[in-house]
C-alpha cells in the first residue's frame, strides 16, 4: 500500500514534448512509472519516447485510460492545463510548474475541491511511491520502498529527509511534495489524513517552512486525528521578516508565519520537532524507537 | 512587486476610485509648478518610497506656500528616507508627489489580501484608520471587520453595504463605500494584486469617502500578463544585490552574518542558514542557485556573495537531484578561478555523483574544503569563518 499512486497508476504528461517534459518523462519511464502517453497540442499522432502523443487530455484519457496527469507546461498555461485534465476526468493532477499566479490558484482550488479532484503542487517536486511509481522531478535513486510517509513544502529539503530515511534503512511509503506556493492544491492536512489511513505508513515526516499557517493548522489536526509518530522540521528560523525566501509562499508577513511559532505549535501537538535538517533521520528514530 | 503611492493612485483613478488630484515630480521646480497647476492654497507633499511609516519619518507634509514646497523637495529628493519600516540606510527618494489638500473628518482603514488559510480574497475594514493595522489586529481584533469573497460568486454589493453599516457610515456614504468596495475587488482581480491597502480611507469634512493613501503590491508571478504594471517597477527601491541576482535566475537575500551560503533549492537554502546558526555561526545571506546550478550561475553567485565585505567564508551545499555533483564541482573550480575567491570555501555534495564531485575538488589546484557530511560542512565553515 501507499498513498495517491502505486504500480498500477497510469500517468500521462502534459507538456510531454517540451524539454522539461521530455527529460523527466524519460526518468519516470526508466524508474518504472506506467507512463502511457503525453499531450502537446498540435503534435497529436506523433510518437515521443516510444509513447503516443495526443492533442488533448480528453483524447489521451480515452485512448489510454490514464488516471493521473503530470503537468510541465509554462506558468501562464498551468491553470488551463489543470482545468483540461480535470475536465477529462483525471482524479490526480500533479503540477510541477513554478510561478503560477496566485489568483489562478484561487479559482483552480475552489473548483477542484467542489469536484473531488486532487491537485498536488504547483511549484513542487511531485509524488513518488518508491519502487512503484515516480511522478515528478525528484531523483529516484535516493528512495527506498519502506514505511515512512514524507510530506514537504520544499524539493531539495525533501531529498534530504528521503536520503536520511533511506540511509537508516526505513525507506518511504510515499513522498509528497506539496509545493512552495501560497495556495497549494493539497496542504499538509490533506496528506497527513492519507498517511494516517495508509497501513504501510508507520511514521510521518513533515517538512515545513516559514510563511502562512499551514503547519500550525497541521499541528491542530495531528493533535486530534493522527495516531502515528510525526517528526517535523521547519526551515527559516534565520529568515528575516518581510522577505520572500525563494518560494512564493515563504514569507513572514505581519509577524505571522515564523519558524518559532510553527515549532511551538507542533511541539504542543506532541510532534517530535527537529532543529537540524541533518538530524531528521535521528529524530525519527527517537520518535519511533526503531 | 510594490508600487509607489502615485502609481497606485493612477491605477485607482482608472477604476473610478475617489483620489485627490496629484502630480508626481522629480525636482523642486517641478514641485512648485505642480502646486500651481493643482491650484488652491494648501497641499500635501509626500516622498515616494516603498515603505510605510513615511508620515512619522517626516516624509509627508502639509504645506501652505511655494517656499515650503521648494524646501521640502530640496530636502528630500536625492536623499534616503529612513522610516520605522526601512533598514538604517532607508529608501532613496527620487520622486515626490504633490497633492491637493483634503479636509479630514474621520479616518478609516480598508485593505484586501489573499488569505492563505481560507484560500479566499478577504477585505478588511476598520474604524481605526491612520494607525498601524497590525497593531489594531493584535490589540483589538474585534475592530477588524471582514468580507470574504467567494471565488465562485465574486464580490457582491451587499458585502460592501454590510461593511459600510458596520463601520458606522450612513446616508450617501453607504453607496460611496459600496462602490469603492466593488471597484477595489475588480481592481484586485483584474490586476493580479497581492495586497491592497488604503490607510487611511477618510471621510472628508463634506461627508464624502475618499482614498487618502494607496498601497498596492502586485503578484510577481502574474507580471507577464500585467505589462502596464510591470513597467512601473522601480528598481531603485530594491536591494541592489537582490535585483542583480534575479537577473541571473538566482534568489538572494542579504543577512547580517559573515558566512556566505550557496545552495540549490529555496528550502534547503533556508535550512542551511538555520544549520549555520545552530552551530554557532552567522549566515551572511540566503542564496538559491536553482536546480541547474550551471558554471555561470555559480560564478554570478560567488560575485554576489563576495560583494558583501563581511563575508569571511563560503559554504556551498548542493543536493544533486537531477544535476551531477561532479559537473557542479567543475563549475565551482572554474568560478573560483574566474572570480578570484579569496576566502575559504567549504563544499558539501550529496546525491548524484557526490563522491566523484568531492574527488574532482580534491584533485583540483584550487583551495576548497570538501566536507564529508552536512554537519561536518557546517562545523568546518563556522570554524574557518572565525579565522
Amino acid at each position: 500500500m501507499s498513498i495517491l499512486i502505486n504500480k498500477n497508476t497510469k500517468v500521462i504528461c502534459q507538456g510531454f514534448t517540451g524539454s522539461q517534459g521530455t527529460m523527466h518523462s524519460e526518468q519516470a519511464i526508466s524508474y518504472g512509472t506506467q507512463l502511457v502517453g503525453g499531450i502537446t497540442p498540435g503534435k497529436g499522432g506523433q510518437v515521443h519516447l516510444d509513447l503516443p502523443v495526443f492533442d488533448t487530455v480528453g483524447e489521451a484519457v480515452d485512448a489510454t485510460g490514464a488516471d493521473a496527469s503530470v503537468i510541465y507546461v509554462p506558468a501562464q498555461f498551468a491553470k488551463d492545463g489543470i482545468f483540461e485534465a480535470a475536465a477529462a476526468g483525471i482524479k490526480l493532477i500533479v503540477c510541477i510548474t513554478e510561478g503560477v499566479p496566485t489568483l489562478d490558484m484561487l479559482s483552480v482550488k475552489a473548483s477542484l475541491d467542489s469536484r473531488g479532484i486532487r491537485l498536488i503542487g504547483p511549484n513542487c517536486p511531485g509524488v513518488i511511491t518508491p519502487g512503484e511509481c515516480k511522478i515528478g522531478i525528484m531523483p529516484g535513486d535516493i528512495h527506498l520502498p519502506g514505511k515512512v510517509g514524507i510530506v514537504s513544502r520544499s524539493g531539495t529539503l525533501t531529498y534530504e529527509a528521503v536520503k536520511q530515511t533511506t540511509d537508516l534503512g526505513f525507506g518511504q511509503s510515499t513522498c509528497v511534495g506539496i509545493g512552495g506556493d501560497p495556495i497549494p492544491g493539497s496542504n499538509f492536512i490533506d496528506i497527513l489524513a492519507l498517511f494516517e489511513k495508509d497501513p504501510l505508513t508507520e511514521a510521518i515526516v513533515m517538512v515545513g517552512e516559514i510563511g502562512g499557517t499551514a503547519e500550525e493548522e497541521a499541528a491542530e489536526y495531528i493533535k486530534k486525528y493522527v495516531t502515528k509518530p510525526v517528526v517535523a522540521y521547519i526551515a527559516g528560523v534565520t529568515a528575516p521578516p518581510g522577505k520572500r525566501m525563494g518560494h512564493a509562499g515563504a514569507i513572514i508577513a505581519g509577524g505571522k508565519g515564523t519558524a518559532e511559532d510553527k515549532f511551538a505549535f507542533l511541539k504542543d501537538a506532541g510532534v517530535q520537532t527537529v532543529k537540524s535538517l541533518a538530524k531528521i533521520g535521528y529524530a525519527l528514530q527517537e520518535a519511533t524507537g526503531w | 512587486m510594490n508600487l509607489h503611492e502615485y502609481q497606485a493612485k493612477k491605477l485607482f483613478n482608472e477604476y473610478g476610485l475617489p483620489v485627490s488630484k496629484g502630480i508626481a515630480v522629480d525636482t523642486a521646480d517641478e514641485a512648485v509648478a505642480a502646486a500651481k497647476e493643482l491650484g488652491g492654497v494648501r497641499w500635501v507633499i509626500k516622498a515616494q518610497v516603498h515603505a510605510g511609516g513615511r508620515g512619522k519619518a517626516g516624509g509627508v507634509r502639509l504645506v501652505n506656500s511655494a517656499d515650503e514646497i521648494r524646501q521640502f523637495a530640496e530636502t528630500y529628493i536625492g536623499t534616503n528616507l529612513v522610516t520605522a519600516q526601512t533598514d538604517e540606510r532607508g529608501q532613496p527618494v527620487s520622486k515626490i508627489y504633490v497633492e491637493e489638500f483634503t479636509d479630514i473628518a474621520r479616518e478609516l482603514y480598508l485593505g484586501a489580501v489573499i488569505d492563505r488559510s481560507s484560500r479566499r480574497l478577504i477585505f478588511m475594514a476598520s474604524t481605526e484608520g491612520g494607525v498601524e493595522i497590525e497593531k489594531v489586529a493584535e490589540e483589538t481584533p474585534e475592530k477588524i471587520l471582514q468580507a470574504v469573497i467567494d471565488p465562485a460568486i465574486g464580490p457582491m454589493p451587499y458585502q460592501g453595504r454590510e461593511l459600510g453599516f458596520r463601520l458606522g457610515l450612513s446616508g450617501k456614504q453607504i453607496n460611496q463605500f459600496g462602490s469603492i468596495f466593488m471597484s477595489l475587488s475588480r481592481l484586485f482581480e483584474e490586476r493580479d494584486l497581492a495586497l491592497l491597502e488604503i490607510n487611511p480611507l477618510v471621510i472628508t469634512s463634506a461627508g464624502d469617502i475618499h482614498c487618502l493613501d494607496a498601497k498596492v503590491s502586485v503578484d510577481s508571478n502574474a507580471l507577464y500578463r500585467q505589462k502596464f504594471l510591470s513597467e512601473m517597477r522601480d528598481v531603485s527601491q530594491e536591494d541592489k544585490r537582490e535585483s542583480e541576482a534575479s537577473k541571473f535566475g538566482l534568489n538572494y537575500v542579504a543577512l547580517e552574518g559573515n558566512i556566505g551560503c550557496m545552495v540549490n533549492g529555496a528550502g534547503l537554502a533556508m535550512g542551511t542558514m538555520d544549520l549555520v546558526k545552530l552551530h554557532g555561526g552567522s549566515p551572511a545571506n540566503f542564496l538559491d542557485v536553482g536546480g541547474g546550478a550551471t558554471k555561470q550561475a555559480v560564478s554570478e553567485a560567488f560575485k554576489i556573495i563576495l560583494s558583501d565585505s563581511d563575508v569571511s567564508a563560503i559554504l556551498i551545499n548542493i543536493f544533486g537531484g537531477i544535476v551531477q555533483c561532479n559537473i557542479i564541482a567543475d563549475g565551482i573550480i572554474g568560478a573560483v578561478k574566474d572570480v578570484g575567491v579569496n576566502v575559504p570555501v567549504v563544499v558539501r555534495f550529496e546525491g548524484n555523483n557526490a563522491e566523484l564531485g568531492v574527488a574532482t575538488l580534491a584533485d583540483s589546484d584550487v583551495d576548497i574544503i570538501a566536507a564529508m557530511s552536512l554537519t561536518d560542512a557546517v562545523e568546518q565553515v563556522v570554524r574557518v569563518a572565525e579565522g
